[in-house]
C-alpha cells in the first residue's frame, strides 16, 4: 500500500517547548488510521502542522508524493486534506447551506461536487433537511455532522478530524463512526484524533499513541482489549 | 428658505454620507476595522481631480481611481493587512496616524491654500427652472448610493464570493483551512471600498469643489458617528445611518441660529447631543435589529 500521507520526523515547538517531537506517521489509501494520547500530547498540534495552521522546525510533511511543508491551510487544503478542527468550528450566524457550500469553495469540478453534495446529503441527512437553518440553531451532534459533512465537500482524499465524539452522547458518537466507516468505503483516507482510545484502536486499521510530543506505541484493532498495554503507553512508560 | 427645499437640500448630503457609509461599513464587516483615513482616501483622490483640471474629464475620473485604489492597497498590505488579528483599538489608533499622516503629507505638498476642482461642474446646474432647487448631482448621488448598497449586498449575500468574504471575516483561521484564500477575499473588500471612496471623490467635488489637506474630514467623522448609530454590524443600517446623520446635519443646520458664514456651534451641539440620545435609547443602533447586542464602539 501506498502511503497517502507520510510525517516524517516532525518536531513543533511553541517558544522554547517542543510539543511534537521525531514524530513520523503515515496513512495509506483508504485507511483509517487513529492518533490517540492523553491532553496536550500534541495530537491537535500534529494536525494542525499538517493542514499548514502552526509551522513546522523540523522534518517533512509529504502528501501524495509531494512536500506540503510550509503551504498555507488553503493551499493544502486545495491540495486534497481536510480538517475537521476541534470544536466543529462552524459558522453559527451562516445557514447549514452556506456552511457547506464553504467547503466546496476549494474545488473547480461541478459535476463531482454535485455527485459528492448528493452522497453527503445521503450520509447525513439532516445537513439536506435542516438546509435553511441557521447552523448555531443545530444540537451539538448535528453540528458535528455538519463539520464532517463541510469538510466532505472539498471532496478530500485526506479527512482529518480532531475529537469528533467529544461532548457527544453515546448514539451520536455511533452516528460518527458509523460515518467514518462509509467516508472509507467511498475511498477517503482518514486520520483520527480521539479521547476514546478503546474504541479508536478497535475501529482504526492502525493507532498511534501520542504521549509528550514523541510516538511511544503503534497499536492494531487486536491490541483494543489490551488495557494495560494502552495505558502503559498512555503514561508514557 | 421653503421646508421643501431644506428637506431636498438634507436628502441631497444624506446620500453622499450613505454612499461614505457604504465604504465605511463594508471594511467594518470584513475587516472588523473602524477606518478613519477613509477621508483621506476621498481627499486623495479630490486633489487629484484638482491637480489634473483641463484635462479630459473621463481621463481625471480615471486618474482619480488610479490613486485612491494604489493608496488604498498600500494601506491594505502595509497596514491592514500585518495587523489582522490585533485588537480593534490598535487597528483603530493605526487608521488615525494614517490619516493624520496623509494630511500633513498632503499640507507640506499643496500648501495650506485649497486648489479647485471643476471636472463635473456641469452636474451642479439646478434641473429646470422652478423655484425649488435641484441639482443632477443629487441625482447621481441617490442613484449612486443606492445602487452600491444593493450591489454589495447581491455580491455578500448571494455570492460564493460574498460568501468568502464573510466566512474570512467571521473567522479568518477556519475559513483558510476549508481552502479560502482570506487574505485575497478580504484585500477585495477593502478596494471595494476605494472604489467606494474614489466614487465619493468625484460626486463631493462638485458641490465643495475647493479641495485641502483636511477635505473630507469632518464628514468622515460625521458619517462614522452616523454609521455607529445606525448599527454598524449590518451594512443596510450603517447606510442608513450615514444617510440619516447626513440629513439630520443638514435639516438642522437650515434651522438653526448661525454666527457668521458656516460657523457650526449650534449644529454640531445639536446633532451629537442627538447621537449620545439614540445611543442611550438603542445602543445596538438606530436601525439595528432589536435584542442586538451592541458590538465593539468606537
Amino acid at each position: 500500500m501506498t502511503a497517502l500521507l507520510e510525517v516524517q520526523e516532525l518536531e513543533v515547538r511553541y517558544g522554547a517547548v517542543p510539543a511534537v517531537r521525531e514524530l513520523s506517521l503515515e496513512v495509506g489509501e483508504g485507511e483509517i488510521v487513529g492518533l490517540i494520547g492523553p491532553n496536550g500530547a500534541g495530537k491537535s498540534t500534529t494536525l494542525n502542522a499538517i493542514m499548514g495552521l502552526v509551522g513546522a522546525q523540523r522534518g517533512d510533511i509529504r502528501f501524495a508524493g509531494r512536500s506540503v511543508r510550509g503551504w498555507k491551510p488553503e493551499a493544502v487544503s486545495r491540495a486534497g486534506i481536510a480538517l475537521v478542527p476541534e470544536g466543529r468550528r462552524i459558522y453559527a450566524h451562516f445557514t447549514v447551506e452556506e456552511n457547506l457550500r464553504l467547503g466546496l469553495v476549494g474545488r473547480g469540478d461541478r459535476d463531482g461536487a454535485d455527485r459528492d453534495l448528493a452522497w453527503i446529503h445521503e450520509l447525513f441527512p439532516i445537513v439536506d433537511e435542516f438546509r435553511n437553518r441557521h447552523a448555531g440553531a443545530l444540537s451539538g451532534g448535528q453540528q458535528q455532522q455538519l463539520a464532517i459533512a463541510r469538510g466532505l465537500a472539498a471532496g478530500p482524499r485526506l479527512l482529518m478530524l480532531d475529537e469528533p465524539s467529544l461532548g457527544l452522547a453515546p448514539q451520536l458518537v455511533d452516528v460518527v463512526f458509523d460515518a467514518l466507516a462509509k467516508i472509507r468505503e467511498r475511498g477517503v483516507s482518514v486520520l483520527l484524533v480521539e479521547q476514546r482510545a478503546q474504541r479508536t484502536v478497535a475501529f482504526a486499521d492502525r493507532t498511534y499513541v501520542l504521549s509528550n510530543g514523541e510516538i511511544t506505541l503503534t497499536l492494531g484493532p487486536q491490541d483494543a482489549g489490551d488495557t494495560e498495554r494502552m495505558i502503559a503507553a498512555y503514561l508514557g512508560a | 428658505m421653503s421646508t421643501l427645499q431644506t428637506l431636498i437640500d438634507a436628502t441631497a448630503l444624506g446620500s453622499i454620507y450613505a454612499l461614505m457609509a457604504v465604504g465605511i461599513g463594508l471594511v467594518f464587516g470584513v475587516l472588523r476595522l473602524v477606518n478613519f483615513a477613509y477621508g483621506q482616501l476621498i481627499m486623495a483622490g479630490a486633489y487629484t481631480l484638482a491637480l489634473t483640471n483641463g484635462y479630459n474629464p473621463a481621463l481625471s475620473i480615471l486618474l482619480c481611481f488610479a490613486v485612491v485604489l494604489g493608496l488604498t492597497m498600500t494601506m491594505e498590505v502595509v497596514a491592514f493587512r500585518p495587523l489582522r488579528g490585533t485588537s480593534p483599538a490598535t487597528m483603530l489608533a493605526a487608521t488615525f496616524a494614517i490619516s493624520f499622516l496623509l494630511q500633513s503629507i498632503a499640507l507640506l505638498k499643496f500648501g495650506a491654500l485649497g486648489k479647485s476642482v471643476g471636472t463635473l461642474t456641469g452636474l451642479n446646474r439646478p434641473i429646470g427652472h422652478g423655484s425649488l432647487i435641484v441639482r443632477w448631482i443629487w441625482i447621481v448621488a441617490i442613484v449612486v448610493a443606492v445602487a452600491a448598497l444593493a450591489g454589495l449586498l447581491l455580491l455578500l449575500n448571494r455570492t460564493s464570493l460574498g460568501l468568502q468574504m464573510r466566512a474570512a471575516a467571521a473567522d479568518f483561521r477556519t475559513a483558510s483551512l476549508l481552502g479560502v484564500r482570506a487574505n485575497r477575499v478580504i484585500s477585495l473588500a477593502v478596494l471595494l471600498s476605494g472604489v467606494l471612496a474614489a466614487t465619493v471623490s468625484v460626486i463631493l467635488t462638485v458641490e465643495q469643489p475647493y479641495v485641502t489637506s483636511d477635505y473630507a474630514l469632518q464628514d468622515t467623522i460625521i458619517v462614522l458617528v452616523g454609521v455607529v448609530v445606525g448599527g454598524i454590524d449590518s451594512l443596510g443600517s450603517a447606510t442608513l445611518g450615514g444617510f440619516a446623520l447626513g440629513f439630520a446635519t443638514s435639516f438642522l443646520a437650515a434651522k438653526l441660529p448661525v454666527f457668521g458664514l458656516g460657523d457650526p456651534k449650534y449644529l454640531y451641539s445639536a446633532v451629537f447631543a442627538l447621537v449620545v440620545i439614540v445611543l442611550l435609547l438603542r445602543p445596538g443602533g438606530l436601525f439595528a435589529r432589536r435584542g442586538q447586542r451592541a458590538v465593539e464602539r468606537v
